[in-house]
């Protein structure tokens, strides 16, 4: 039994290492740790249990999308049918999908040739194929956006990532891309080195500069609704538009969730008084 | 069930027709109706019904998803979005699919918690025990194959570390890893035959199920006393008694899943696997998923040479031999009391090695340097410890608490400290 017992307390003193080894890693500066600064949690009319998108800021951020973002970053999975989730009419859309030129073809004579694009095509790639893509941005291809706020996560820590469980807290991608937006122009602190062509960005998560130049300016794409025509705002509405880029049924989910839970609330309840009736009878 | 005789009598003339040829009817009136259950079994024994459950709810969602879904390295990837996108509800099936297969592992590990607890593997149910066993290892295995169907990066990445475990093994490893593979790297060949494998796997757990379900019912549950049923108040019919009561069970399982499903679906995932699979880009940490953390912890646990082990073979063979060492629990626990509510020593420990499998899972999250490892090492002793010198030890010096003589006396007992007892029969019904 001794020797039990002091296994016991080895693991005991195991234990309360593994506290103190998780705050040493942050004080010592062997390996940095990216990100250098954790996203900003912001707050989303599409976040908890009833949450839903803002139809004026999906199609603010999509005009940030289509004026800024589009000339380097693809969008491969959405269509232009699917825009009329960000409240476009059928006609809006048609007229949203001409603007675009597509390949189409073979033709009778067997040529390839390019069309107005329709409803049912999908957003034209800016490049031909990732190799281009990377000769033309200093050797970095853009990533494809359709999924980008669903394909990031800085990693919560413990005990954060145990209560994000209670606050539904699942908008960790969508926070990340908008503080990654609004954090250039910080100047880099001392002994950070910022490679040749790229920038820093203390938000980045894999390294402390990226090759994407500040994408947005102040006044750089004109908004019809009011809304101000700041980096904070174009960030803010680009970001919610990846958002529902990433899930488009994120609604109809958490609506259809309402209804099950109360199914399961009452059913449950009702099972439980029959059972409660049921082995009164044993006791 | 065998050893008491059957009660059922069929009522229409079509069912004494089909009771002279095929008695299935009787079978089913036998095993889920009559079938006596004991009295006392807490919320701990509703986890084989809700297991039952998940794996239907895994096969009737997993048929679908395969009717949309392309096992090919060019379209995998795309093929899972379309689901999630265009096909009806399908954003559903998957998220159901997905979590599902988490809360499967949920249920599997606090039903495996509760055997170990209550001694469900003792004598005369260890094979009851190993067939658990080879259900569980079979989960693995479908699940890990599962995980790489949707091509993401994460998907790629396990599958190439997991398949690379199979070359520590000494002359037959790099064959038995090409075999997996179907080449030298995971590529479109690894996909087809995961593919096919992962729609294969469930429907053997199905039969192993049967062939559990067939070998508890011979022997009958255990319960939380650990005495075995003496007479017939000792048990209540499963019809309605346990039925009601897995059924109530079932919902508050099903609860929590849905809360997943429909507001955090993306928690037990892993952000990477939003990422197309590239095989030039490795991602900066490979973690598997939550259900295998705390055998990563295991398998990287082991960085020294043990004489011509070296220290991957070593890894390799501490992993498989913390699952390998389940199928001879039967033999290791040398109590004669079974239930750990009369063993004061066994309950510390078993609650110690319940913290100690938690701990050994976010030990496998956390990149395996510094202080994690030397952690790792003693969770991975205690691990071993528990099954391999307390199991043994204990049942030799502990003193055990005073048992009661039948379950209808504890169950007796307790009433009487908390409501009124009243002692009917039970076996009236």
């Amino acid at each position: 039994m001794k020797m039990v017992l002091r296994a016991l307390t080895a693991f005991g003193l195991g234990l309360s290492l593994a506290g103190s080894a998780a705050a040493q890693e942050h004080e010592e500066g062997g390996t940095p740790h990216y990100p250098l600064k954790k996203p900003v949690e912001q707050n989303w009319t599409f976040d908890g249990p009833l949450g839903t998108f803002d139809r004026g800021q999906l199609q603010r951020g999509f005009k940030v999308y289509r004026e800024v973002c589009s000339s380097c970053h693809s969008l491969d999975l959405i269509a232009f049918r699917n825009l009329q989730d960000l409240g476009y009419s059928e006609e809006q859309v048609r007229a949203i999908a001409a603007e675009y030129e597509v390949q189409d073809g073979p033709n009778e004579a067997g040529d390839m040739f390019t069309r107005p694009a329709t409803p049912s095509d999908y957003f034209p790639a800016p490049f031909a194929n990732p190799e281009q893509a990377a000769a033309s941005n200093n050797g970095a291809a853009p990533p494809d956006l359709s999924l980008m706020a669903k394909a990031r996560a800085v990693e919560r820590g413990f005990p954060t990532f145990v209560f994000d469980v209670f606050t539904q807290y699942a908008e960790g991608g969508v926070d990340y891309v908008y503080s990654l937006l609004t954090g250039y122009g910080e100047e880099p602190p001392h002994g950070v080195e910022i490679p040749e062509g790229t920038y820093y960005n203390p938000y980045f998560i894999s390294g402390p500069a990226l090759a994407m130049a500040p994408p947005l300016s102040d006044g750089q794409v004109t908004y019809d609704d009011g809304a101000p025509q700041t980096v904070d705002q174009y960030a803010r509405d680009v970001s919610a538009f990846l958002a529902w880029a990433a899930e488009p049924h994120m609604e109809a989910r958490k609506q259809t969730g309402f209804t099950v839970m109360i199914f399961l609330v009452l059913f449950g309840g009702l099972v439980y008084l029959t059972k409660r009736k049921i082995w009164a009878e044993l006791h | 069930m065998s050893g008491g005789h059957s009660t059922y009598t069929p009522k229409s003339g079509l069912g004494r027709w089909m009771d002279a040829r095929l008695p299935l009817p009787r079978l089913l009136y036998d095993s889920f109706v009559a079938y006596p259950v004991p009295r006392n079994l807490n919320y701990a024994y509703t986890f084989g019904g809700i297991l039952t459950l998940m794996l239907a709810l895994q096969i009737v969602t997993g048929v679908v998803l395969a009717m949309h879904y392309a096992p090919n390295t060019e379209l995998a990837f795309v093929s899972v979005e379309k689901i999630m996108r265009d096909v009806n509800s399908g954003w559903l099936l998957r998220y159901l699919h997905a979590n599902g297969a988490s809360f499967f592992f949920v249920a599997v590990y606090v039903h495996i918690f509760r055997g170990l607890y209550y001694g469900s593997y003792k004598a005369p149910r260890e094979l009851l025990w190993i067939l658990g066993c080879i259900i569980y290892l079979l989960m693995m295995a479908t699940a890990f194959m599962g995980y790489v169907l949707p091509w993401g990066q994460m998907s790629f990445w396990g599958a190439t570390v997991i398949t690379g475990f199979f070359t520590a093994i000494p002359l037959v490893g790099d064959w038995i890893q090409q075999l997996l593979l179907g080449g030298f790297a995971v590529d479109n060949p690894t996909l087809n035959r995961f593919f096919s494998l992962h729609y294969l796997l469930p429907f053997m757990i199905a039969g192993v199920v049967v062939l559990h379900i067939w070998a508890l019912h011979v022997t009958g549950q255990t319960n939380p006393t650990g005495i075995e049923v003496k007479q017939k108040t000792d048990t209540v019919a499963f019809t309605p008694y346990a039925t009601i009561k897995d059924g109530f069970a079932m919902i508050l399982f099903l609860l929590v899943f849905a809360y997943f499903v429909f507001y955090i679906p993306g928690f037990l995932g892993h952000a990477d696997n939003s990422i197309e699979a590239n095989p030039l880009k490795t991602p900066a940490h490979i973690v598997p998923e939550w259900y295998f953390l705390p055998f990563y912890a295991i398998l990287r646990a082991i960085t020294f040479n043990i004489g011509p082990i070296d220290s991957k073979l070593g890894g390799v063979l501490a992993m498989f031999g913390s699952i390998a060492v389940l199928f001879v629990v039967p033999w290791l626990d040398t109590s004669k009391v079974r239930s750990a509510a009369y063993r004061p020593w066994y309950k510390l420990f078993f609650w110690l090695f319940v913290a100690n499998a938690i701990f050994l899972g976010w030990l496998g999250s956390r990149p395996a340097e510094g202080v994690y490892v030397a952690l790792a090492q003693a969770s991975t002793f205690y691990y071993f410890a528990f099954f391999l010198i307390l199991m043994p030890l204990l049942g030799l010096i502990e003193t055990p608490r005073r048992l009661p003589n039948s379950i209808t006396e504890a169950v007796l007992e307790k009433n009487k400290a908390g409501a009124p007892a009243l002692a009917q029969p039970a076996g009236e019904r």
